[in-house]
């Protein structure tokens, strides 16, 4: 079965792992700015990997036979660095008209402290005055719930904030319902030991059905699985789902959402 | 969307599972136990014996419930603590 892997952090993956994908059915990968496991030095930095993410990176996925996208953001971990968060953002209009971007992010929370929250108004700023679609990282752990309902209550306060242009990320029992109810779109991320398990996953699509569920492996440089989604197809189909209902979550639903940026041109197979 | 299969072809099929995964959380409590010391005080064990509550309820939503659990509070006036208009 053919799909899209709508959030992979390409940068932090071997070419192996992208062959890989490519031999499953992937078509693209949509890789979104993190943080790559330490605090970078200055604005520079950011600069170089906006750049490895629309130069670069496209050029090696598509040696793989897959086409690559990417969201350009400032990361919720080094977000509490308002004054680089500052810098950062300044440097973002020039990337995201390059032909790769989709929008930006991933933004969002990490430990939901005032600083984080003052540069998560900037970005929200930034994107909305850019008319761009918004990716948004929830927090870990015993902060998810406390930082997913805190955006959605900044969300909430910005008349200009399309919810069907939004995906809030790495839900999982306890805050993909208010998420769907908002109207977004609500991200599962599958990892080993953190986020969401496959059978999860699954579980949380018979709950709360196919629409605006987006199930992604978001592998990066920590534990986690760039075939994961192959695993969440196999649960699903395990269980009885039809390819159909499967096809909805890998294919139908990533396509909907990410073509909504002018810059989504997947080529689909004859 | 309702479950392609009945309930008892569920339990079939994950009851293994279970069972494996509840012994590795009783092995795994009795090796706390093996070290030296005690953490009859750590707040997390309290939330795992409370976990382990509503695990042999019989409320539905367990997975919800247990992530609460484990979740800091939500203050709904958090934007007055911050001194933020969003």
């Amino acid at each position: 079965m053919y799909f899209i892997e709508h959030h992979i952090h390409v940068a932090s993956r071997t070419t192996d792992d992208l062959e890989a994908l490519a031999r499953m059915g992937c078509l693209a990968v949509v890789e979104p700015a993190f943080w790559m496991g330490y605090d970078r030095s200055g604005p520079q930095s950011f600069f170089d990997y906006f750049r490895q993410l629309t130069e670069w990176e496209p050029k090696r996925v598509a040696g793989c036979g897959m086409q690559h996208y990417c969201w350009i953001g400032f990361n919720a971990k080094e977000a509490e660095n308002v004054a680089l968060g500052r810098e950062v953002i300044a440097l973002i209009p020039q990337f995201i008209e390059r032909s790769n971007v989709l929008g930006v992010g991933e933004i969002g929370l990490n430990k939901n402290t005032p600083n984080e929250v003052l540069t998560l108004l900037a970005l929200f700023d930034m994107a909305l005055k850019h008319n761009q679609q918004i990716l948004i990282h929830t927090p870990h752990l015993a902060d998810k719930y406390q930082g997913t309902r805190m955006i959605l209550d900044v969300l909430r306060a910005d008349r200009r904030v399309n919810p069907r242009r939004v995906c809030i990320d790495h839900c999982e029992e306890h805050t993909i319902r208010p998420v769907l109810d908002d109207g977004y779109w609500a991200g599962i991320t599958l990892y080993p030991t953190t986020k969401a398990t496959p059978e999860r996953a699954a579980d949380m699509v018979e709950i709360y059905g196919t629409e605006r569920i987006l199930v992604s492996c978001s592998a990066d440089w920590g534990p986690s699985r760039p075939t994961a989604l192959g695993d969440f197809m196999a649960v699903m189909r395990r269980r009885g789902h039809s390819d159909s209902v499967i096809r909805k979550i890998v294919y139908d639903n990533p396509l909907e959402f990410l073509r909504q940026s002018h810059h989504f041109k997947l080529q689909e197979p004859v | 969307m309702s479950l392609p299969t009945s309930a008892a072809a569920v339990l079939d099929r994950e009851f293994l599972t279970i069972r494996a995964k509840l012994i590795e959380i009783a092995a795994a409590l009795d090796r706390v136990d093996r070290g030296e010391g005690s953490v009859a005080d750590d707040a997390r064990l309290d939330q795992i014996r409370r976990s382990l509550e509503i695990l042999a309820s019989s409320h539905p939503n367990r997975a919800e419930r247990i992530q609460m659990l484990f979740s800091l509070p939500y203050d709904e006036h958090w934007t007055s603590r911050f001194g933020i208009n969003p």
